[in-house]
């Protein structure tokens, strides 16, 4: 809105018909971009959730994130997507973290009591992954190798560090707002 | 080692259910299943949301936020471009890295200081119409607010400890 308004102002209507058209294109070109690998990973996924992996390698991490969610019911599965999800982040694997994040939000939609609205897990959960729980930035170390840094992996000590403060001022945040609106 | 992770992860997985000796194809044909039902909700999601994100960017209108703030800060302007586009769009930072690192040099001040504002934060956007999208929610709340506060402080705490560290 703001955009065409701006844009609008300033005289590149022609610019901004353009925008409209391509990124209708762009849209679909990102989805065949993640379909294929969400595909594998579904698959991936339900194996380690069949065969009680995931429960077991998540049951670790539940006990930290537990206190986070208190509305999720001891045991529920959706707490299992989240972990494996952050353990995917973790790992910075951010494609095969995606297809867990959207099944974790699948599961707290079914505990969600208002399906129109955002449930307080589904908001803890997802700031606590935008604001990015990465140990080894591993696009970033690629990048740098590619542009033939003599130290590629010389900032993960400062990335993990800046991380950490995003994430825990990402549950600040979180707690602050989650008192103004209920 | 990076490059190890993702191969031993499906190993382990694949391995971890013969040992339970459960039926390894059919279910991964089911789960694997479930990814067109998830195309098709998430698509009008991501369709609204890079159309309205595009025209932001392409207005001109992040430019021109951009030099309202350049003359208080003593940054080049490609950094603040990336930190005002890493929520939002992560083909455009690869863009900006890609300036920055050829301009600068990656081993740079300003190259240590992108790379760390990349690696710590995530497209918040990208993530935030995915995620809600899927399942349909249309009020999210307060979770863009958190969001973004928490990349906010990311960015600022990457300044600053890229200056104690690399400056």
């Amino acid at each position: 809105m703001i955009g065409i308004l701006f844009s609008l102002a300033s005289g590149n209507a022609v610019k901004i018909n353009e925008t409209i058209l391509n990124s209708t294109k762009i849209s679909l070109e990102i989805l065949f971009q993640i379909f294929p690998v969400v595909a594998l990973w579904l698959g991936i996924a339900s194996i380690a959730s069949e065969s009680g992996l995931l429960e077991k390698l998540s049951t670790a991490l539940t006990h930290v994130l537990g206190p986070l969610f208190p509305d999720i019911p001891r045991g529920h599965i959706s707490l299992s997507y989240i972990a494996s999800n952050i353990i995917a982040n973790i790992f910075g694997l951010g494609s095969a973290a995606t297809p867990f994040g959207l099944k974790a939000m699948n599961s707290l939609q079914e505990l969600n009591e208002n399906k129109k609205e955002a449930s307080r897990s589904m908001i803890t959960f997802t700031t606590i992954n935008t604001s990015g729980v990465t140990i080894i930035p591993t696009t970033i170390i690629a990048l740098r190798i590619l542009y033939g840094s003599k130290s590629p992996t010389i900032t993960v000590f400062a990335t993990i560090i800046a991380t950490s403060c995003s994430t825990l001022a990402g549950l600040f945040f979180d707690y602050l707002y989650r008192r103004k609106y209920e | 080692m990076s490059n190890y992770i993702l191969p031993l992860m499906v190993l382990g997985i694949v391995l971890y259910g013969m040992r339970k000796k459960i039926d390894l194809y059919d279910v991964f044909i089911d789960g694997s299943k479930e990814s067109f039902k998830m195309a098709f909700t998430i698509f009008p999601n991501l369709l609204a949301m890079i159309v309205s994100v595009n025209i932001l960017v392409d207005s001109g209108f992040l430019e021109f936020l951009v030099h309202l703030i350049l003359p208080v800060l003593k940054i080049p302007i490609e950094i603040i471009s990336l930190a005002i586009m890493r929520p939002i769009s992560g083909n455009a930072t690869l863009a900006l890295l890609n300036t920055i690192y050829t301009k600068y040099g990656v081993d740079s001040f300003y190259g240590l200081l992108s790379s760390t504002i990349q690696g710590c934060t995530d497209t918040t956007f990208y993530v935030i119409a995915l995620y809600y999208g899927s399942v349909g929610i249309k009020n999210i709340r307060y979770a863009l607010k958190t969001s973004l506060l928490a990349d906010l402080v990311g960015i600022l705490s990457s300044l600053g400890i890229c200056y104690l560290l690399f400056s």
